[in-house]
């Protein structure tokens, strides 16, 4: 399954699917960090809105993105988890310290844009 | 539903039908939608342990009665290389595949039972269960 990627000025978008394999995980990690080099990007939102769960290979693969995209220069903003994922996240003991996090796409994007001051 | 569902594990895409299955499941069953989150994301763990451990196993979902209750089971088995310190593998932090090592004991905090039988060199079940609230 392809996770879209959408170039929106200095930022990425990226927006996930509830069914995404690890294999798709992976795939996208690669492609992200491609994209943020081949852009210039200042910083990439992961939208994880439709993602029902969120298991441990997934937290570290999102925690590993972000990790590969600061070394790079640029930051990751997670955004749109969901309570019910969040209160699963917690009980499984899994953390995405030192990762930006906010509530939806907006508030990511409000977020970068007062960071970077740019108007996309 | 009729019965139980097996869902065969045998690689990555079967995580994701194994979890999704069961979340069908449990919302059939009548659990709330934050209980089926925490049953589905315990599914994706068990299924990951038998892809990341044993290569092939089998996830069985099924309805379970208890006293003037009910609620979901998740029998997660394989005949892989089974665990040999059983205790150990239920502390957080431990693993032998090079992951993050929360699959056990993170499982035992989603589920409300949980109990696990291992033989080295004959495999692994892990039998999990949560009753409706």
């Amino acid at each position: 399954m392809e996770v879209p990627i959408l170039k929106q000025g200095a930022f990425l978008i990226a927006t996930f699917q509830a069914a995404l394999s690890d294999a798709d995980l992976n795939q996208l990690r690669m492609g992200l960090v491609q994209q943020v080099v081949k852009f210039r990007s200042r910083a990439v939102i992961v939208d994880v809105t439709a993602m029902d769960v969120m298991d441990s290979f997934a937290s570290r693969t999102l925690r590993e993105i972000a990790h590969m995209i600061r070394l790079r220069g640029a930051e990751t903003v997670i955004v749109g988890i969901q309570p019910e994922v969040a209160f699963a996240m917690v009980q499984l003991g899994l953390t995405l310290e030192g990762v930006a996090t906010a509530l939806d796409l907006e508030e990511g994007l409000a977020y970068l844009n007062e960071k970077f001051k740019v108007t996309n | 539903m009729v019965g139980e569902i097996r869902v065969a594990i045998n690689s990555d895409q079967d995580i994701v039908s194994a979890r999704q299955k069961g979340r069908v499941v449990a919302n059939e069953l009548g659990f709330s939608s934050g209980d089926a989150t925490l049953i589905a994301t315990a599914i994706s763990e068990l299924a990951r342990n038998i892809v990341s451990y044993a290569r092939k196993g089998q996830i069985t979902i099924k309805k379970v009665n208890g006293h003037n209750r009910e609620g979901i089971a998740v029998i997660a088995a394989d005949e892989g290389p089974g665990i040999a310190d059983i205790r150990q593998a239920l502390r957080d932090g431990f693993s032998t595949s090079g992951s993050l090592g929360l699959g056990l004991p993170g499982v035992r905090r989603l589920m409300d039972e949980f109990e696990i039988t291992s033989q080295p060199g004959k495999g692994t079940t892990v039998a999990v269960k949560k009753w409706r609230q």
